[in-house]
C-alpha cells in the first residue's frame, strides 16, 4: 500500500553500519527526508552502533549502550524501515529488486550498498573450531567476553592497530594473553620500526606475550580450540584464539548484481558504482585504487553521497593525508604519512628519549612535512596533520618542528599552547568526522552550546575515537566564555551533577532523603535508576547514621536478600570467622547445616573462612538459624563493606612471629565489620615481613615487625593487582586499630560509590591520604571517632534480624497456583 | 468479580512498594514475576529476562522499569521489552488489582501465550 500512496522514491540501503547510517543522516540534514522513502537492511540483530569503540566494550571502559549511535527511535522518528537480522542476499537490476536472505522481496530505486567488510581469514587449519572467533561485530565481542569469564588463555592472531587493541581488551577482562605476529614488529603499516619497538616493549611490560616472526600454520584441537601452532615449531596454548590479522572489502553482493568490482566495489568521484542508481560507500568500495578502513574519509564519502542522492551534481570525494591512533589507555601511538624517508632528496629527524618512553619522527620533503610517526606523547598529531593538508612551507621552522608546536611556534614569535583566537577557522580540529574549529565555533554561538556533550551531539566533533575531546574543550572554552561548562563525570545519565558535588549537597543541604537529592539536582526521572539509587542509598547512609533508613529496594540483590545470587537462581553463605579463627563446635554446625539442607558444595574461601554453595533462598532464614545457635553471624561475603581480616598464625605459633597477628587481625574484625563502604573491603594483618597473609594486596594491610606495625593502603588483587603504598609505622596495637577506624571513615566519606580502595587512591594521591591521617593527629582521631559511631547502628547482625522475620516476604514465595 | 480466567493471588499488601515476588504454577507454567511500581501499578512478567533468563523479580525497580540482576539490561514492566540498545521481550502477563486483591490472567500461565 505504501508503494502506491506513498509518492516519494524508494531508496534502499544495504549495510546498517556507521558508513551507510551516516549518509542517511547528512541526506536527512540536506533534504530533511523528502526526496526518499528509506528502507534499511542489516544483517546483525542491533541497531546502529560505532564499531570503532567495540575495542572499549571489550577493555571495559565503555558499555554497549554508550555506542549506540542511532537507537531504534531514530529511525522510527525519521520514518525509515529497519529489517535487522536479516541480510541482502541478491540485487536484481533487471527487475530493480532486492531479496533478503529471510525472503523479504522490495522493489528499489536507487540503492546504497554500505555492507563495509569481512575479517580477512586465511585457510589455516582449524578456523572453524569453538573457540575462534574474528573480532568485527558485538556478537564476536560477546563471544570474547564469554570466554574471558571462563577460560584464561587467549592467543590473538596479528599486531596491527585491530589485533593489539583486542589483546589489550582481553588483557583487561583477566586473560593471559599471547599475541602472534607475521612480521618482526608491530604495526608495520603505520609506525616504523623503533616505534613498533617502543610499542611492544610497553605492551609486554604490560603482561602480554609477544610472538613476532610469527607465522600461524595451524590451530589445534579437536573439540574445541586448544592452542596456536607456529610454522617454526613454537606452540602456544590457547582457550580462546582471535584472528584480528586485516579486512577485506565485502564486495560478494555488487560482484553477483554483475557491478564492477576489483579488491573493492569500484566508484567514481561521485560515489556511484557502475550502475548510476547504485552508489557506495564505506570500507567496501574502491576509490582510484584505493580502498579504506579508517573513518575520516569515510564520513566524507558519506558527505559527498548524501548529496548526489538529493541531487547536487557537484559533490565529489577526493581523498585526503590520513592518521591513525590506537585505543589503548595509556598507550599513545600517532601516526600519519610517510614512515620514512624515500630517497636522499628527503629529510627524517628523530626525537627519542628512551627513559620517558617518547619517540618522534617527521619527515620533509620540498620543505614540506609528509609523514609524522610519534608514541608517547601524541599532543600534536593533529597540528601535523594540519601541516601536511596545507602543505605548509615549513622550512623557518625546520630545526624546531620536532619538539612540537608549542616550542616550534615560540621560536617563531607566536604564542605557545593553542590559541583558539588565532587559529583560522578552516583548521581541522575533528580528524574522525572532518568538523573544523569554525564549524564548532558556529555551532557553540548559534546553538548556544555551554557543554561539550551538546557540542559532540550537534557537530560530531570528538564523538568517535575522542582524541581531540581536549581541543575541543579548549575551543568550547573560547567561544562560549563563561557559560562553558566543563565536561564531567556524572553520577548516571539521570543528572548533571557528579558523585563529589551530590556528596557535598547532601551535607551542606542537610539533604536526607533520596527524593530530597533527587529534587535538589532536578533528576530527570523521578525514581532514577539502577545506578544511581545504590550510591545515593549508600551516601545517604553514610552521611546521616542512625537517621537516614536504609531503603532495601535501592539494593542490589545480594545486599538485599544478605547472600550471594549464584547464576542458577540459588544462594551462597558464607559467616564470618573472625580472622580467620573456627572452632570444633562452629565446624560441626556448619557440617550439620550442610547436610540437613542438602547442600551441594562446601568451599574454603581465599579469605579464610568456608562457602555454603546452593542454598535455596527459601532455606536461607533456616541456614542463618542453625548457623546463629552456634554463634556464628554474617560475613558479608555479598556486602559493598568489610569483608575478611586475613591473617597468619604469628607470635603465639610461628617461629618467625613478631607480633599477634591473628589476635590484632580478630580486634581489626570486631570493630570493622558491619560497616557499609563505596565498594568492598578487605583487610590482612602478617606476623612478619614473611607477608603470609598477602596484607600487601589488600585495601589495608598490616605487616608486623619487630618495632611494631607497618600499615599499608590500598593494594588490590583482582584483574589489575596494585600493591599497596606505605602508610605509617606504628608501635601499638591501639593505634592500629585508630588508623583503621579513621582510614575507612575517609574512605566512607570520600570515594566515590563503587570504587574501591586501590583506584580512589590513585586518584587523590597516597599523599593525600598521609595528610589526612598521618600528619593530621586531631583530624584522624576526629575520623576515628565518626567512624565508631556509625558502627553503633552498624554492627546489628543481617541474619539474626531475618530469623527474626524481618524482610520474611523475601524469602518466600507467593501461594502456588494449580494449572488448569 | 472478575471471570472464571482470573485467578486471586492475594492483596496487594503481599508486594513491597518498587518490590516483586515470585509466583509459581504447579505442573506447566514458567515462574512470573508480579511487580508493584512506586505509583502502585502492579505488572507481571514471565520471571525470566530475555537475555540469560536471569530473575527479573530480584531486580531494582525504577518507575516503570526493572533491571535484570544478572548483566543490568532494563526491561520495561509494561510491555516486557528490553530497552534499546539491548533487544528483547519477555512475556508480559494480564493482571488487575479489584478490592486490593491481585489478579492474574491465568491462561496466559497455563498456554504461554497470550489470549
Amino acid at each position: 500500500m505504501n508503494m502506491i500512496s506513498d509518492p516519494r522514491e524508494h531508496l534502499v540501503v544495504i549495510g546498517n553500519g556507521m558508513a551507510g547510517m551516516r549518509t542517511i543522516e547528512e541526506m536527512l540534514k540536506l533534504d530533511g527526508g523528502r526526496r526518499y522513502r528509506i528502507t534499511v537492511f542489516g544483517a546483525e540483530p542491533h541497531v546502529n552502533y560505532n564499531r570503532i569503540m567495540l575495542s572499549s566494550v571489550l577493555a571495559g571502559d565503555k558499555t554497549v549502550e554508550e555506542i549506540v549511535i542511532n537507537p531504534r527511535e531514530w529511525y522510527d522518528e525519521n520514518g525509515i524501515t529497519l529489517v535487522t537480522g536479516d541480510a541482502v542476499k541478491q540485487i536484481d537490476r533487471e527487475s530493480r529488486t532486492v531479496t533478503s536472505t529471510a525472503g523479504l522481496v522490495v522493489h528499489y530505486d536507487k540503492i546504497l550498498i554500505a555492507t563495509g567488510s569481512k575479517p580477512l581469514a586465511p585457510p589455516i587449519p582449524g578456523l572453524g573450531l569453538p573457540g575462534v572467533c574474528a573480532f568485527r561485530d558485538i556478537a564476536d565481542v560477546d563471544k570474547m567476553l564469554a570466554a574471558a569469564r571462563t577460560h584464561k588463555r587467549a592467543v590473538v592472531i596479528g599486531g596491527g592497530l585491530l589485533g593489539l587493541e583486542a589483546a589489550w581488551g582481553l588483557k583487561q577482562r583477566g586473560m593471559s594473553v599471547a599475541l602472534v605476529h607475521l612480521m618482526p614488529t608491530l604495526m608495520e603499516r603505520q609506525l616504523d620500526a623503533a616505534a613498533g619497538q617502543l610499542l611492544q616493549r610497553d605492551l609486554d611490560r604490560r603482561g602480554i606475550a609477544f610472538f613476532t616472526d610469527g607465522q600461524t600454520e595451524e590451530i589445534t584441537g579437536t573439540e574445541h580450540a586448544e592452542g596456536v601452532q607456529l610454522a617454526d615449531g613454537r606452540f602456544i596454548p590457547a582457550d580462546l584464539v582471535v584472528l584480528a590479522i586485516g579486512i577485506r572489502p565485502n564486495i560478494d553482493l555488487a560482484k553477483a548484481g554483475d557491478l564492477e568490482v576489483n579488491r573493492g566495489i569500484v566508484v567514481t568521484d561521485d560515489m556511484r558504482t557502475t550502475d548510476p542508481d547504485i552508489f557506495s560507500v564505506g570500507e567496501c568500495v574502491e576509490h582510484r585504487g584505493n580502498v579504506f578502513g579508517l573513518v575520516a574519509p569515510i564520513w566524507e564519502q558519506a558527505k559527498v553521497c548524501a548529496a548526489r542522492l538529493t541531487g547536487d551534481e557537484t559533490a565529489l570525494f577526493a581523498s585526503q593525508a590520513l592518521s591513525t591512533s590506537l585505543k589503548i589507555t595509556g598507550v599513545d601511538v600517532f601516526s600519519a604519512g610517510a614512515l620514512m624517508a624515500a630517497d636522499e632528496g628527503d629529510d627524517e629527524i628523530t626525537l627519542r628519549d628512551d627513559n620517558r618512553g617518547l619517540y618522534k619522527k617527521i619527515v620533509l620533503r620540498d620543505g614540506k612535512l609528509v609523514g609524522a610517526v610519534m608514541y608517547g606523547d601524541v599532543a600534536d598529531g593533529q597540528w601535523y596533520l594540519g601541516l601536511m593538508r596545507d602543505k605548509t612551507d615549513v622550512q623557518e621552522l625546520r630545526d624546531r618542528l620536532v619538539f612540537g608546536r608549542a616550542f616550534a611556534e615560540a621560536g617563531s614569535g607566536k604564542a605557545a599552547g593553542p590559541d583558539f583566537a588565532a587559529m583560522p577557522d578552516s583548521t581541522q580540529i575533528c580528524g574522525c568526522n572532518g568538523v573544523s574549529k569554525g564549524a564548532i565555533v558556529c555551532a557553540i554561538r548559534d546553538k548556544k552550546l555551554t557543554s561539550l556533550s551538546e557540542v559532540r551531539a550537534h557537530t560530531k566533533a570528538s564523538a568517535s575515537c575522542g582524541q581531540c575531546t581536549s581541543q575541543v574543550e579548549g575551543i568550547l572554552a573560547f567561544a562560549a566564555g563563561a557559560d562553558a561548562k566543563p565536561a564531567k563525570k556524572t553520577i548516571c545519565e539521570c543528572a548533571d551533577a557528579d558523585h563529589d558535588e551530590i556528596r557535598a549537597a547532601i551535607l551542606s543541604q542537610e539533604l536526607k532523603t533520596m527524593t530530597a537529592v533527587r529534587e535538589a539536582f532536578a533528576w530527570k526521572k523521578p525514581e532514577g535508576c539502577h545506578k544511581c539509587r545504590p550510591a545515593l542509598n549508600y551516601y545517604l547512609l553514610c552521611a546521616w547514621p542512625g537517621e537516614y533508613v536504609d531503603d532495601s529496594r535501592s539494593r542490589f540483590v545480594n545486599e538485599r536478600v544478605h547472600a550471594n545470587i549464584q547464576k542458577d537462581g540459588t544462594y551462597s553463605v558464607i559467616p564470618r570467622m573472625w580472622g580467620g579463627l573456627t572452632t570444633p563446635a562452629e565446624l560441626h554446625a556448619i557440617a550439620s547445616v550442610a547436610e540437613k539442607f542438602n547442600i551441594p558444595t562446601v568451599k574454603v574461601t581465599g579469605g579464610q573462612r568456608i562457602d555454603l554453595l546452593g542454598v535455596k533462598k527459601e532455606d536461607l532464614p533456616g541456614v542463618w538459624d542453625d548457623l546463629g545457635k552456634a554463634g556464628m553471624v554474617s560475613g558479608h561475603a555479598y556486602a559493598k563493606g568489610l569483608r575478611t581480616v586475613k591473617t597468619c598464625v604469628g607470635s603465639e605459633w610461628c617461629r618467625f612471629g613478631t607480633q599477634d597477628s591473628t589476635g590484632l587481625g580478630v580486634k581489626l574484625e570486631k570493630m570493622c565489620w558491619g560497616s557499609w563502604t563505596p565498594h568492598k573491603v578487605k583487610f590482612a594483618v602478617s606476623g612478619c615481613p614473611r607477608n603470609c597473609a598477602e596484607a600487601t594486596i589488600k585495601d589495608m594491610g598490616v605487616v608486623c615487625v619487630e618495632a611494631g606495625y607497618d600499615i599499608l593502603v590500598g593494594g588490590n588483587g583482582g584483574i589489575e593487582v596494585r600493591v599497596t603504598d606505605p602508610l605509617v609505622r606504628v608501635a601499638t596495637e591501639d593505634e592500629v586499630l585508630e588508623y583503621a577506624g579513621a582510614f575507612m571513615q575517609l574512605y566512607r566519606e570520600e570515594a566515590h560509590y563503587l570504587e574501591r580502595t586501590a583506584p580512589w587512591i590513585a586518584r587523590v594521591g597516597v599523599d593525600y591520604v598521609k595528610k589526612r591521617l598521618v600528619e593530621d593527629n586531631d583530624g584522624r582521631a576526629i575520623l576515628n571517632a565518626r567512624f565508631l559511631y556509625s558502627q553503633t547502628f552498624a554492627q546489628i547482625d543481617p541474619w539474626t534480624e531475618r530469623v527474626m522475620g524481618t524482610d520474611a516476604h523475601e524469602f518466600e514465595r507467593l501461594p502456588e497456583l494449580v494449572g488448569e | 468479580m472478575p471471570g472464571n480466567n482470573w485467578k486471586n493471588i492475594g492483596p496487594l499488601a503481599n508486594i513491597p512498594v518498587r518490590g516483586s515476588r515470585r509466583l509459581c504454577l504447579k505442573q506447566k507454567g514458567r515462574p512470573v514475576a508480579v511487580f508493584r511500581t512506586g505509583e502502585d501499578e502492579i505488572f507481571a512478567l514471565i520471571d525470566e529476562c530475555p537475555h540469560k533468563k536471569g530473575p527479573l523479580s530480584e531486580g531494582i525497580i525504577s518507575g516503570n522499569t526493572v533491571t535484570c540482576p544478572l548483566h543490568n539490561w532494563v526491561i520495561g514492566l509494561e510491555d516486557g521489552k528490553a530497552l534499546a540498545p539491548d533487544e528483547g521481550t519477555t512475556q508480559s502477563i494480564a493482571v488487575r488489582v479489584i478490592d486490593g486483591d491481585i489478579y492474574v490472567h491465568l491462561p496466559e500461565l497455563v498456554t504461554g501465550a497470550r489470549v
